[in-house]
């Protein structure tokens, strides 16, 4: 095309077209993805030897039913039918927005995981914010000066949470603050006995605290640990001894040179970390009584209700790999190659 | 340990490592009788000189249902990390050689599998095997290979492009013989040090699942039913029920992290100077 020249052209790469077609290829990857997901839980409660009717009813009242009776409590409980058309029924339901009914509860599955996720999202989201936030700093810190006391304090700390299991730390808290102290509330989501509508948001807010503390820390270890990591890399670069050279301090290096560099593998870390939190808010939720989506998922699993054990796999795959899609979508915004591709090519 | 240079430092820590969970699986298995004596006589005993760890409402010793419950965790984890780790080797060996179509499958199960939270795929998989032991071995020993999988697959993807391999390639050696006698050597740390870190979270997820009702049945002395026994009895007071089993078992978790840590420095030829 323009070969009279003599040197070869090299034709600037547009970032901004090949992002969005990465970005595209990977929601398709992820509707596919749920799909199997769907899929795999699916074929997962199918070969169970739990038999609900036992789980439920109970040998000794099944034992005093007559066969009519029992054929139609396996109608309800749904197992009579070949499991093929059985998951055919209902991905394609639940594809149209219906999930079914839920078995423990008698409401739409849908209504049930809305309740639950209502009371759970807003824990996981304040859990997830301050995890993150509260990690990044203290990752940047220690990475700052590798080796000082304070590294090895927010080092010695993040390995510490890291092996503790969330549960057990939401016991200890408890027993500090509920049983000890008597600050905070010992479970639930709302005072006992106390009208739907009197209930207050400082009784929400005084009782999701133990809760979305004892997520938060359990959330911090791994991104501590990794900003760290980064941090110590970056800061021992040609880029930053240069900086330094010119004489920057090392506030303004940090703001110049190290923020934008550490924040994108932060941030696509902790959109991968919405699977961790929502497995500690299965836990944590279980131990303090809080009802739930977690919470709902261990009582659906525990008592055979195979609908909304499969809603709620579904949905929390939904944000697991949505929160993956979002740290794509991310990284063009905050890569000033992809930014910048837009105004400049 | 100031005479001591950082390489000894860690073979010192590993063998420390080792040297502690292993007696703490000895003790535990000894002692699985004891665990099960009930005694009114002994019954909501604070800690003492005794009883280390108090006893509990039917005057079980808690130190010695936790020695017992650690073990088991410890055998569950050593059985479940070994199983994962064998697997992840497999399958991210394969998926790096086996050409574009086997990568595919591949890495879509480790999308599939990360795809679900991990508490709830072990509430699936423990639902689907009907609960109970069984159901928590499998459970932890189908999960746990992911994350080491990605990291094989990278290693030997790199490792593909190496000119020792092209020469064998060259040579006329097969896939499998390049694999086995040129590719195995060199993954033997990495798969090493995978498999020991691969215990902390199987412990951890086996006390979790456990802890959620799914695991172990209520009469074993595992350290997730413990913990979950001593919920019911934290509002009257009886806090050693819960602190201490958990400290020991945050300790044995914290060990395995020092124990693959330490190997990880000893085997990384880059701080053979330290």
């Amino acid at each position: 095309m323009v070969s009279w020249l003599p040197w070869p052209v090299i034709r600037e790469r547009n970032f901004v077209k090949e992002h969005f077609i990465f970005v595209g290829k990977q929601a398709v990857r992820m509707v596919l993805l749920v799909f199997f997901v769907s899929l795999a839980a699916f074929v997962l409660v199918s070969v169970s030897p739990l038999d609900p009717l036992q789980a439920n009813v109970g040998q000794a009242a099944l034992g005093s039913m007559s066969q009519e009776q029992i054929a139609k409590l396996q109608t309800y409980w749904g197992v009579d039918e070949p499991p093929v058309e059985r998951f055919l029924a209902w991905a394609g339901d639940f594809f149209r927005g219906d999930m079914g009914l839920s078995l423990l509860y008698r409401q739409p599955v849908a209504k049930v995981i809305g309740v639950k996720l209502a009371n759970s999202l807003w824990l996981m989201a304040i859990a997830w914010i301050l995890s993150g936030a509260v990690g990044f700093v203290l990752g940047i810190l220690a990475g700052l000066r590798e080796g000082s006391l304070l590294d090895k304090v927010i080092k010695g700390y993040s390995l510490l949470i890291a092996s503790t299991p969330a549960f057990w730390l939401a016991l200890v808290l408890l027993m500090i603050f509920a049983v000890w102290l008597k600050v905070l509330p010992i479970g639930l989501s709302v005072p006992i006995g106390v009208e739907a509508a009197g209930v207050t948001v400082a009784d929400r807010i005084q009782h999701a605290i133990l809760p979305a503390i004892t997520l938060s820390i359990t959330g911090i270890a791994n991104i501590t640990l990794h900003t760290r990591e980064k941090m110590v890399e970056i800061m021992e670069s040609d880029y930053v001894l240069f900086a330094r050279a010119r004489g920057e301090s090392t506030f303004s290096i940090v703001k110049n040179h190290v923020l934008r560099n550490v924040l994108l593998p932060a941030l696509t870390l902790q959109f991968a970390a919405i699977s961790e939190i929502f497995g500690g808010s299965v836990l944590v939720e279980q131990t303090f009584s809080y009802p739930g989506l977690g919470q709902a998922a261990v009582t659906a699993g525990l008592g055979s209700d195979v609908p909304l054990l499969l809603g709620i796999t579904v949905i929390s795959a939904l944000f697991v790999f949505g929160g993956n899609l979002i740290a794509n979508i991310l990284y063009g915004v905050i890569d000033p190659r992809i930014r910048r591709g837009g105004a400049g090519a | 340990m100031k005479h001591l240079n950082g390489r000894m430092a860690a073979v010192f820590l590993f063998g420390l490592a080792v040297l502690f969970l292993a007696a703490v699986t000895a003790a535990g298995w000894g002692f699985e009788e004891e665990a099960l004596v009930t005694d009114f006589s002994r019954k909501n005993l604070e800690p003492c000189g005794q009883y280390l760890f108090g006893t509990d409402w039917l005057g079980r010793d808690m130190f010695i249902r936790t020695l017992t419950g650690l073990s088991m965790s410890i055998r569950i984890g050593l059985l479940a990390a070994g199983v994962s780790s064998v697997l992840a080797l497999i399958l991210g060996t394969l998926a790096a050689t086996m050409g574009k179509t086997v990568d595919g499958v591949i890495t879509w199960l480790i999308d599939l599998v990360m795809g679900i939270p991990h508490i709830l795929l072990l509430i699936l998989i423990s639902y689907a095997l009907g609960k109970g032991f069984k159901g928590v071995v499998i459970g932890v020993a189908l999960t746990h290979w992911t994350s080491l999988a990605r990291v094989i697959r990278g290693e030997v993807l790199q490792l593909k492009e190496a000119l020792f391999i092209r020469t064998a390639q060259k040579l006329g050696a097969t896939k499998f013989e390049i694999v086995w006698k040129h590719m195995l050597p060199h993954l033997f740390p990495q798969f090493l040090v995978g498999l020991i870190l691969t215990f902390p979270h199987a412990i951890l997820h086996e006390a979790s699942i456990t802890f959620l009702g799914f695991g172990l049945p209520p009469e074993q002395p595992a350290i997730g039913i413990i913990l979950s026994e001593s919920m019911k009895y934290l509002a009257m007071g009886r806090w050693w029920l819960a602190l201490f089993p958990g400290l020991l078992l945050v300790f044995t978790v914290v060990l395995f992290d020092v124990a693959g840590e330490s190997l990880r420095r000893l085997l990384d030829p880059g701080s053979a100077h330290r």
